[in-house]
């Protein structure tokens, strides 16, 4: 397994070279290594059969107990099939559809991309990397269908898919946190119980169930793109076609009903009023019937095909809830197969033919036989059209008679699952019937020929094996249907996938049904311009409060509130930055105080003071007052160097000569910088009015007040005592091999000793400041650059000496 | 002393923080200069002041020759080695304004910092 993800990996960082050297052959060669990989999970359909699992592990971070667990079972292998089998023929189709595409090598490298993620995704066991490929299929998809990013729909509709998945997988890695850490409660393991598969019985006794189940549903949801978030799966249909066909019909769309499926048994209550049955089935109900109904407003193609995927998986969903995972298997199945079909077609015609409205179109039979008869097959697969033996009927049937078994919903899911069937019969005439066989209302724009056998293969095939799975089912249906059905279930289970005499007869009512609902869809087909006009008033209201309105809105609202904030506090104001910090640290200490209640104490010795002392204090008290009102430059240096002076006799007088004699020499150094440049330099001027000086100095006063304040409290305060002692006895040693600093001087030692890497790292800024510097003076007005090799100025080497 | 020191610490990050909010970048320098000194103040103050808030002259960290440790009380070297840091940096950041100032002039012409904020836009 974990073989085939590097194989997979590497062939999608090879595949621009693959491109280039293989030619018109390179769908031929990137397809084989999928269909290889397939044939390889096929093989193992007898091992999981019964319950069965294969378990990788690889130490990943073995200190934070993390490990790469992957588990191919029933559900996984269900998965692993659809992404790589159906991935092969994408591939295959994908190497003649983007012939002549200048960036076709980024296209193969991004779709093969995609399916190691997918791939991965459904075999991972571990939460964290199931997360970890979930979001790797969303950002592979965003670049997917924004391919075409010179296309303005394609980029809004890859952001619009980015943002929905993204903040839906967001809130799901929270519920798997969550979801993890409850387990380990349970489990009795502190650090949360992390694999699946070893998930414990009860969590929904857990009191962080409600929070597990909305946190991941809002993620599998939006993944699986279920009312009301199903508008950003119609936007992606500006991908490619294949992109469409693989990622937001077959898999990605499917990775949400995918964990779903897979965390089922151990979040489902057991009974239909549940939280989890309860969600899912409400969601599930209304997407398979508003996703089913918006479809059949549309025309294009492809958005036709797009609104009836959104149906199938709230189809999807809702039969999980329902608990019937071998109807939610076998319609997993089935509708891969239709479905990717028809998005093919959909590509082929539009390919081929230069055309995306079915509306339009039709007659396209004469010119393309092979597609039209593929279409036409998926296209009765995807109507469930009675008795039509083929893997869509089956799966309706199955969709039906859980419908009727759903206790005291079942009148109402049975009437919204045939609502949803009769508007699918309908899209199924429309994209699969239409086309080929129905009236052209034009000629079409290209002079429509067949697809050539690369595109052709997998759309054939795919119908081809509707037939198959209903016909011969025990060949590949139903043993991937059991084996799913048995993950999902959590237990044995068998899977009745059957077409003989004593079925049909078990399921007289749900084949009534289903006739009806053919007979509807065939009837709204009849009468489909009186159809859209009767249901305009709707889509006015849809286009007003719709989901995706509200998500332009939303979007909207981001933006402007961003570029409110940023014009408030980030104006390109220095005095402003200043003064928001000010005022936001006076704030914090308010709060302080008010949160405590107090002030801190505060000594009072306060004991004589000596004569020095006084002078020292008012000449700085003074100088502090006076350099902020002198007008002469000249005067103002002179004042800053008394205060410099005064601030070093002070360090002098209470025991640091060291720092003493450093602001001695740094005082004089500025003060001579200072005077060397004070003529460059312009003339003190006053910028602002009266009354903002006034107000800063307020500020600054009280900033100030609130300075002093706080030397008194932090100087009254010892909270540990000071570990001057300990660099005492470490300066010397004891004894003359003893280990020690081997300095006189502690303020030494602790420069080059004990704090050396902050005295590395004060060498390393006085070094950016002299490189500034340098260049700043030498940089010429004409722009020419720096001169070469001249010696640095004289404060630099200077600076040196005294660090 | 240690209520004065507080009283002129308090003083100097006024003066400094008032001229770090006029327009005109030179006076932005000078606050910078000040309030490097009211920094380093501060450190001094808070660590050299007891707890009943008296301050007393201390001998400095220094080991006489022939003894391996000093005997009796002296000055807590680390608040220096902090402020010996500090100073350099302060003289660093001084000195490249400085030349940045000059040089800006020079380009721009004004030193009202209200014309320079086309970049942070």
């Amino acid at each position: 397994m974990m073989l085939s993800l590097a194989i997979l990996a590497l062939l999608s960082v090879a595949a621009p070279w693959v491109c280039r050297y293989a030619g018109p052959a390179r769908g031929v060669v990137l397809a084989a290594f999928p269909l290889g990989i397939g044939a390889w999970f096929a093989s193992k359909i007898p091992a999981v059969a019964d319950g069965g699992a294969i378990v990788e592990t690889f130490a990943w971070l073995p200190e934070l107990g993390l490990e790469m667990t992957f588990r191919l079972d029933g559900l996984g292998l269900l998965f692993a099939l659809l992404v790589t089998l159906i991935g092969a023929g994408v591939l295959l189709y994908a190497g003649s559809y983007m012939q002549g595409h200048h960036q076709i090598g980024r296209f193969f490298s991004y779709l093969i991309g995609f399916m190691t993620s997918m791939l991965g995704l459904v075999l991972a066991d571990n939460l964290v990397l199931l997360f970890i490929f979930w979001e790797l299929t969303s950002i592979t998809s965003y670049l997917l269908i924004g391919f075409n990013h010179d296309k303005k729909e394609s980029r809004s509709g890859a952001l619009q898919a980015l943002m929905v998945t993204g903040l839906g997988g967001l809130a799901m890695l929270a519920g798997l946190v969550v979801l993890a850490f409850a387990a380990g409660d349970l489990a009795g393991v502190p650090g949360g119980v992390w694999n699946m598969s070893e998930l414990p019985e009860g969590l929904s006794g857990h009191a962080h169930y409600p929070w597990i189940v909305a946190l991941v549903l809002a993620g599998c949801l939006t993944k699986s793109a279920q009312f009301p978030f199903h508008f950003w799966l119609p936007s992606a249909m500006a991908a490619p076609s294949p992109v469409s066909a693989y990622l937001h019909s077959s898999t990605m769309v499917k990775a949400g009903v995918y964990l779903i499926a897979r965390l089922h048994p151990n979040l489902a209550t057991g009974t239909a009023e549940g939280l989890w049955e309860g969600l899912l089935i409400g969601f599930g109900a209304t997407t398979m019937f508003v996703g089913a109904y918006l479809a059949t407003r549309q025309t294009l193609y492809k958005r036709l095909l797009a609104y009836s995927t959104v149906s199938s998986l709230g189809v999807m969903v809702m039969l999980i809830g329902m608990g019937h995972p071998d109807a939610a298997a076998a319609y997993i199945l089935a509708h891969a197969m239709f479905k990717g079909c028809l998005f093919l077609v959909a590509g082929i015609v539009d390919h081929e033919a230069g055309e995306k409205d079915v509306a339009e179109i039709g007659k396209l039979f004469q010119a393309m036989p092979a597609t039209g008869l593929a279409a036409l097959l998926a296209g009765i697969s995807m109507a469930g059209v009675p008795l039509a033996p083929l893997a869509g009927f089956v799966a309706k049937e199955k969709m039906i008679k859980a419908g009727l078994d759903a206790g005291p919903l079942t009148a109402l899911l049975t009437a919204l699952i045939i609502a949803a069937g009769s508007f699918t019969v309908f899209i199924a005439i429309m994209t699969g019937f239409k086309p080929f066989f129905g009236k052209a209302q034009r000629e079409p724009k290209k002079h429509a020929h067949e697809a050539p056998w690369p595109m052709l293969a997998a759309p054939v095939i795919l119908a081809v094996l509707g037939i198959v799975y209903a016909l011969v089912p025990a060949l590949f249906a139903t043993p991937v249907v059991t084996a799913a059905g048995e993950a999902i279930k959590g237990g044995p289970f068998e899977a009745a996938l059957r077409l003989d005499a004593f079925y049909y007869y078990e399921i007289s009512l749900a084949l009534g049904l289903s006739l009806l609902a053919t007979l509807i869809g065939v009837g709204i087909y009849f009468g489909r311009g009186l159809w859209v006009k009767a249901t305009s008033p709707f889509a006015k209201l849809d286009g007003v409060v719709g989901p995706a309105k509200m998500y332009d809105y939303a979007m909207l609202g981001l933006t402007k509130g961003s570029w409110a904030q940023t014009r408030v506090l980030q104006n390109g104001s220095l005095q402003v930055y200043i003064k928001m910090t000010l005022v936001a640290i006076l704030g914090m200490f308010a709060w302080a105080i008010w949160r405590t209640g107090s002030l801190p104490s505060v000594g009072t010795n306060f004991e004589r003071t000596g004569l020095l002392e006084w002078v020292l204090i008012i000449s700085i008290a003074v100088s502090a007052i006076v350099a902020t009102r002198l007008g002469s430059r000249l005067a103002t240096v002179a004042v800053l160097g008394v205060i410099g002076y005064a601030v070093a006799v002070v360090f002098a007088l209470y025991g640091g000569p060291d720092a003493a004699m450093t602001q001695f020499a740094v005082e004089t150094l500025i003060v001579v910088i200072f005077v060397l440049v004070v003529y460059h330099l312009p003339r003190f001027a006053v910028y602002s009015g009266l009354a903002v000086r006034v107000m800063d100095l307020l500020l600054a006063a009280t900033f100030g007040g609130v300075m002093a304040c706080l030397v008194l409290a932090a100087g009254s305060q010892e909270l540990f005592a000071p570990i001057s002692a300990y660099f005492n006895e470490a300066a010397m040693p004891e004894t003359p091999d003893g280990q020690s600093a081997y300095g006189r001087n502690l303020v030494n030692i602790i420069l080059v000793d004990f704090r050396s890497v902050d005295t590395l790292g004060e060498l390393v800024v006085l070094g950016i400041a002299a490189i500034g510097v340098y260049t700043l003076m030498k940089l010429r007005d004409d722009h020419e650059g720096v001169p070469v090799a001249e010696r640095e100025g004289d404060e630099d080497q200077s600076e040196e000496g005294d660090a | 002393m240690s209520l004065l020191l507080a009283v002129i610490i308090g003083m100097l990050f006024a003066s400094a923080l008032y001229m770090m909010m006029r327009r005109s970048f030179v006076k932005l320098t000078i606050g910078l200069i000040l309030i490097g000194h009211s920094a380093n103040l501060l450190i001094f103050t808070c660590a050299a002041t007891r707890r009943d808030g008296s301050m007393e002259r201390l001998p400095p960290g220094l080991i006489e020759e022939g003894q391996t440790r000093i005997e009796g009380d002296f000055a807590d070297p680390l608040p220096f080695a902090l402020i010996l840091t500090a100073i350099v940096i302060a003289f660093a950041i001084t000195a490249f304004t400085l030349v940045l100032v000059k040089r800006a002039y020079q380009e721009v012409g004004t030193d009202d910092l209200d014309n320079m904020r086309t970049t942070d836009r």
